[in-house]
């Protein structure tokens, strides 16, 4: 087991001592490190999960008024003056395409959302949040290659509750936090090239040499990120460093690709195979999780999202490794059903009214645990919040906290925020009404009968672990179960997200505006005239008029002066 | 507008359509009839073109080749449904799991108002069995639905056995963009009116369902599969759903372009494509086609299980396999390469269906008539109720004159006429079990005989309990009640043509010559025949003699009276079951206002 121990990871918050040892390589002004780490983990539904991460840390403040930062090294610099430019304290965005299946995959490392979802905390020097926000938006819409510039004062809110800081700090103002997502961005390589640029070996060795993108996205399940937060320094946390974590999670349906073999390696999945670390790279590792094989030797124990599992551990900074990955064949067995999930859909029919529901079971046995819920509708559909219902196991279910902002039409979506206390094994089902607006004309999308859509809603949530687990964090942690900081022992922090939703509003036949006008004109001109000239017009009696022969009779009595015929 | 405010063009228009009333009448009624009847001749209508972009010029191969393992999967099905006595549940659940699927049931039952005659049901207890094929790197907002029903005896086994072997073929491609939703439902329509309210989360009909736990988002379109027997000729196309809806054209479009692509043969209504519009035979043909189409709207039943998808602005059509012409035997492998391509290009969809034409008639499958030609016939029918407002000696003023007559004549038989609806829309199923227990009858016979009697009870009623209560009618009273009668059948008839053309029209032919020329100087006896011949319950015996007739399968005067009462016991089913509206229009409104009509003959 001394593969085990050399190949386990720097201990994540102790990382400076460990960067003594090769401070060859470092300069005292770039006191920088890079770490990178793949995780491969079979799912119970024979697919293959692989999440990658990427973790930059820079012992240095991009929000010091006097000391501008311009020399970069590892760390990014198009991101980096991004973070001084609009004071940016966290920064959170992560780009989908799919949709994670909780039920059959369990918990993700790291959730996210359908679509683009874009969340930032503020300095709280910063005057113009909104003004920030929007420049800010635009920025990340160029270096990412996205669509964030769609995100306005419309799709954007400022949850109360639901998302905290995640690094140093404890901002508690939710006046300087923004949120928004956009679930109908579609991610392709467009937007990997330029978030592999960021990494500091580009896709030229270590473990980005696996993401290539006609692979990346022949597979269920694509999501990548970008997570920026100031950490401690070390133990003491006695001083800030910034942390940048990319992360890339892809799930691959082995079922089309095997043709029914539940067989894989790295060529099958990336059709490429590892030959270096990232010379830039402190520590570059893959884990493989073997829980269900446990004959296989090189062993970490590790417990992630309240289970605790076995992972196989290969350093690739040593040499010796390579030759090693080959494929691997793995027995599957059953997975605990995720203790918390949730699922969302639009009921009823017709144009007119609807209603979203929010389905959240609780799959623990005994336990009760309470979960925020975050729903963020567009204005045109105006929620009834008088309608809102709450139940458990056929029970009214009364929420702790809500915090409604409703919205504004054409400038703030509905915000709605709820502590709800799940009962243990139960579902809960929250419904609420709404009525669809009829919008403007220009208002609609140029495919309007696709529909609408509403992002995801966002269930966080401290699950009680069915696991103990230990925080001690100068233990040896892989970098994927150490994202969101456990202060507990006895929970675990979730987050999950259910599916946007699409629905479809009242939409005029656009291919007939010709039609309308010519039966609009038509119908004003005749209907609308002839009443008014009706209503307006005074009537008289009118002298009958003459026949014709008494016409040329008067005509002749005219000449003649004789009185004429009546 | 000169024409309206020059007084004396006007005062020249109104002699005009006063004097020339009744010939105008006349010859719109005739003008409509030959309209209507144009509306088969192919030179009149419009060939069928797909309008939608996205399934029109991206061409899809289909490679579906598993015709053998469909027939096998189909005899395993058949064995497992005999074992089980029905829905062979848990079979299917594992067939649809080991080929990759999400995989969910639901149960449902139903207690009817009363029981269902024709398909020997009162209780009704089911479990519908469906899989979700999760498409890839999709966000679960769209989905298609392919269903085959799970039918008692030999018949659908094969639609089973193909909609699993489609499932796993599928499951392999990688090009989904929707999520499929593969459903096997029970007990034919109310299984499927007990998933879509489950999906749906309303429940307007009162059955009983379990929730369900799965769901893939918004439906864009629905294909649900028949195979009736094992050996399989041609395709039929059904569209008629609940209400007389119809999908969108682009559906039917669809279905005919692969059809043509796969060299498979197609019918509509059963019958098969003719080129010889030239001919007697030609024509005949397409009128048939197109009255059958007609016939089958307006009786606003859903043909197939795709009806109940429309009312949830889900486009969907019925495919049946039909053994009905020799020499085409047809392989299963080519109904799956149909339905690959179908499904393939409704996955292409940006937008929902809504290019084409929702309201449409088709006297042949690549010929259509659009709303735009078949109103004219229709309009010309309600123009006549209109014209007869104005007719000799009712003028607009009655309403205001204050010697007219008081409000009380003409709103009793109002109130009576409607009332007389109310009970004839409630009592039947209401008072079945008294029925029951004083008659020899079934309850569904007790049901339809104690609607028949109600109506023709109602014959009785009105203008006998009105003398009552109001004396001796005026010569200015009927007049009033019969220009409230006219406006209110125009409105009506103009109403239900807008949203069931077939019905609105069907009802029209038969109500208004003889509410147009209804008066109380006729005589009594020949008039009294005449309306009630041209009643609404004598319009759906005659519709089922045409139908039979135009199906090919003649009836007898007995054997029609049979399915007259039948139908009538469906129709109250439908109402009950899948909310469908027409016989409680007929019940409601239709009738009173036909009783109004009667109660003017006999005003005295």
């Amino acid at each position: 087991s001394r593969g085990a121990e050399g190949a386990a990871a720097p201990p994540v918050f102790t990382w400076l001592s460990d960067g003594t040892k090769d401070s060859e390589s470092f300069t005292a002004a770039a006191r920088d490190q890079f770490q990178e780490e793949l995780v491969i983990r079979p799912l119970h539904s024979g697919d293959i999960y692989a999440s990658f991460q990427f973790r930059t840390l820079w012992d240095t403040d991009f929000l010091q008024e006097r000391q501008k930062v311009s020399h970069y090294r590892l760390f990014p610099k198009s991101l980096g003056q991004v973070l001084s430019k609009f004071s940016v304290r966290e920064l959170h965005i992560s780009f989908t395409q799919g949709f994670w299946r909780t039920m059959q995959w369990g918990q993700p490392f790291i959730p996210s959302p359908p679509g683009a979802e874009l969340w930032v905390w503020f300095h709280d020097t910063v005057s113009d949040v909104d003004g920030n926000w929007k420049e800010l938006t635009n920025v990340l819409s160029g270096i990412f290659c996205a669509s964030l510039n769609f995100i306005d004062l419309t799709n954007t809110v400022q949850p109360s509750a639901s998302f905290k800081p995640l690094g140093l700090g404890n901002a508690t103002d939710h006046r300087f936090l923004r949120y928004a997502t956009l679930p109908r961005e579609i991610v392709c390589t467009e937007n990997l090239t330029p978030w592999k640029k960021l990494l500091p070996c580009g896709s030229k060795a270590g473990l980005s040499v696996l993401l290539k993108s006609e692979k990346l996205f022949h597979s269920s399940f694509h999501s990548q990120a970008v997570h920026i937060r100031p950490v401690c320094q070390d133990e003491q946390c006695t001083s800030k460093a910034w942390e940048l974590r990319q992360t890339l999670n892809v799930v691959f349906d082995l079922y089309t690709s095997g043709q029914g073999k539940k067989e894989w390696s790295l060529f099958k999945m990336f059709s490429r195979t590892l030959t270096e670390a990232c010379p830039l790279a402190t520590s570059s590792k893959v884990y493989v999780d073997i829980t269900d094989n446990p004959e296989v030797k090189l062993k970490q124990q590790t417990v992630v999202l309240g289970d605790r599992r076995t992972y196989s551990v290969f350093d690739l900074t040593r040499a010796e490794m390579f030759g090693q990955l080959r494929s691997l064949n793995l027995l599957l067995r059953d997975m605990l059903r995720p203790l918390l999930h949730a699922e969302r859909y639009v009921a009823g029919f017709g144009l007119q009214t609807g209603e979203i529901h929010t389905v959240i079971y609780n799959n623990h046995p005994y336990r009760a645990f309470p979960v925020l819920l975050m729903d963020s509708v567009p204005w045109y559909l105006q929620l009834y919040i008088h309608t809102l219902t709450v139940t458990s196991k056929s029970r009214d279910n009364k929420p702790s906290y809500i915090h409604y902002q409703p919205a504004k039409d054409r400038h703030r979506p509905h915000l709605l925020e709820m502590l709800i206390q799940l009962p243990p094994h139960s579902m809960t089902e929250v419904t609420v009404q709404f009525e669809r607006a009829l919008l403007k004309w220009t208002e609609y999308t140029p495919d309007p009968n696709h529909g609408f859509y509403v992002g995801s809603s966002v269930v966080s949530a401290l699950v009680p672990s069915m696991v103990a687990m230990n925080t001690n964090f100068t233990q040896d942690q892989p970098l994927f179960s150490s994202f969101v900081p456990v202060k507990e022992e006895s929970s675990y922090f979730v987050r999950v997200y259910t599916e946007p939703l699409l629905v479809n509003l009242p939409t005029p036949d656009f291919s007939m505006p010709y039609n309308v006008i010519c039966l609009t004109c038509t119908v004003v001109a005749v209907g609308y005239g002839s009443f008014y000239n009706l209503l307006t017009r005074t009537f008289q009696v009118d002298e009958p008029s003459l026949p014709l022969a008494k016409r040329l009779a008067n005509l002749i009595r005219r000449i003649r002066g004789v009185p004429l015929l009546a | 507008m000169g024409l309206l405010s020059d007084p004396n063009r006007r005062k020249a228009l109104t002699n005009l359509l006063t004097r020339l009333n009744a010939p105008i009448c006349m010859v719109c009624y005739l003008a409509a009839i030959v309209w209507f009847m144009g509306l088969a001749f192919e030179p009149f209508t419009l060939r069928t073109y797909m309008s939608e972009n996205a399934m029109g010029s991206t061409m899809v191969e289909e490679r579906f080749s598993s015709g053998e393992r469909a027939l096998s999967l189909a005899k395993e099905f058949d064995a497992h449904k005999r074992k089980a006595g029905g829905m062979p549940v848990e079979w299917l659940v594992k067939a649809m799991q080991a080929r990759g699927l999400e995989v969910f049931t639901q149960s449902f039952s139903r207690k009817l108002p009363f029981p269902d005659e024709n398909k020997e049901r009162y209780m009704v207890r089911g479990t519908n069995v469906y899989g979700i094929l999760r498409a890839p790197r999709a966000p679960r907002t769209e989905a298609l639905v392919i269903t085959a029903p799970c039918s008692p005896g030999n018949s659908d086994n094969q639609a089973v056995g193909l909609l699993l072997a489609l499932a796993q073929y599928f499951r392999n491609q990688i090009f989904w963009a929707k999520d499929i939703i593969f459903l096997v439902n029970e007990h034919d329509l109310i299984g499927m009116q007990a998933w879509l309210e489950g999906y749906h989360h309303t429940n307007i009909t009162g059955m009983e369902y379990s929730p369900l736990q799965g769901r893939a988002g918004s439906i864009q379109a629905a294909l649900s599969l028949e195979l009736s027997s094992d050996v399989i000729t041609s395709l039929d196309l059904i569209l008629e759903g609940l209400n007389g809806q119809l999908p969108n054209l682009d559906l039917a479009n669809l279905f005919y372009a692969f059809c043509q692509k796969l060299g498979v043969l197609c019918t509509i209504q059963g019958k098969l494509q003719r080129n010889d519009w030239d001919t007697a035979e030609g024509y005949t043909h397409a009128a048939q086609t197109m009255m059958l189409m007609v016939l089958k709207q307006a009786c606003g039943r859903s043909w197939g299980d795709h009806g109940l998808f429309l009312r949830y602005h889900i486009e969907a059509a019925s495919i049946r396999g039909i053994n009905g012409f020799r020499h085409y035997k047809m392989d299963v492998a080519t109904i799956g390469r149909l339905l690959e391509g179908m499904v393939r290009k409704l996955n292409n969809l940006l937008e929902r269906l809504h290019q084409s034409y929702f309201f449409y008639l088709l006297p042949s499958l690549s010929r259509f008539v659009s709303i735009g030609y078949y109103m004219p016939a229709f309009g010309l029918l309600a123009v006549i109720l209109l014209l007869r407002v104005s007719f000799p000696g009712l003028d607009h003023f009655t309403f205001f004159n204050p010697s007219g007559p008081g409000v009380l004549t003409v709103l009793t038989p109002v109130v009576i006429s409607h009332l007389t609806g109310v009970a004839l829309y409630l009592l039947p199923v209401h008072l079945q079990e008294m029925a029951v227990e004083h008659f020899p009858v079934s309850e569904t016979e007790a049901v339809v005989l104690t609607a028949v009697a109600i109506y023709t009870a109602g014959l009785a009623l009105p203008h006998n309990t009105q003398r009552l209560l109001s004396g001796e009618g005026t010569e200015q009273g009927w007049k009033v009640l019969k220009l409230t009668a006219l406006l209110y059948l125009a409105v009506l008839l103009g109403c239900t043509a807008l949203i069931n053309f077939s019905l609105g029209f069907v009802l029209a032919v038969t109500l208004v010559p003889i509410t147009a020329s209804m008066t109380p100087h006729m005589p009594k006896a020949l008039s009294a025949l005449a309306m009630v011949l041209l009643s609404p319950a004598f319009t759906i015996l005659y519709c089922v003699f045409i139908y039979q007739e135009l199906i090919e399968a003649p009836v007898s005067v007995g054997e029609g009276w049979m399915l007259f009462l039948s139908v009538i016991s469906q129709g109250i089913l439908d109402h009950a079951l899948y909310g469908s509206l027409v016989y409680p229009l007929l019940a409601l409104f239709i009738y009173p206002c036909w009783l109004m009509f009667w109660n003017i003959l006999f005003w005295s």
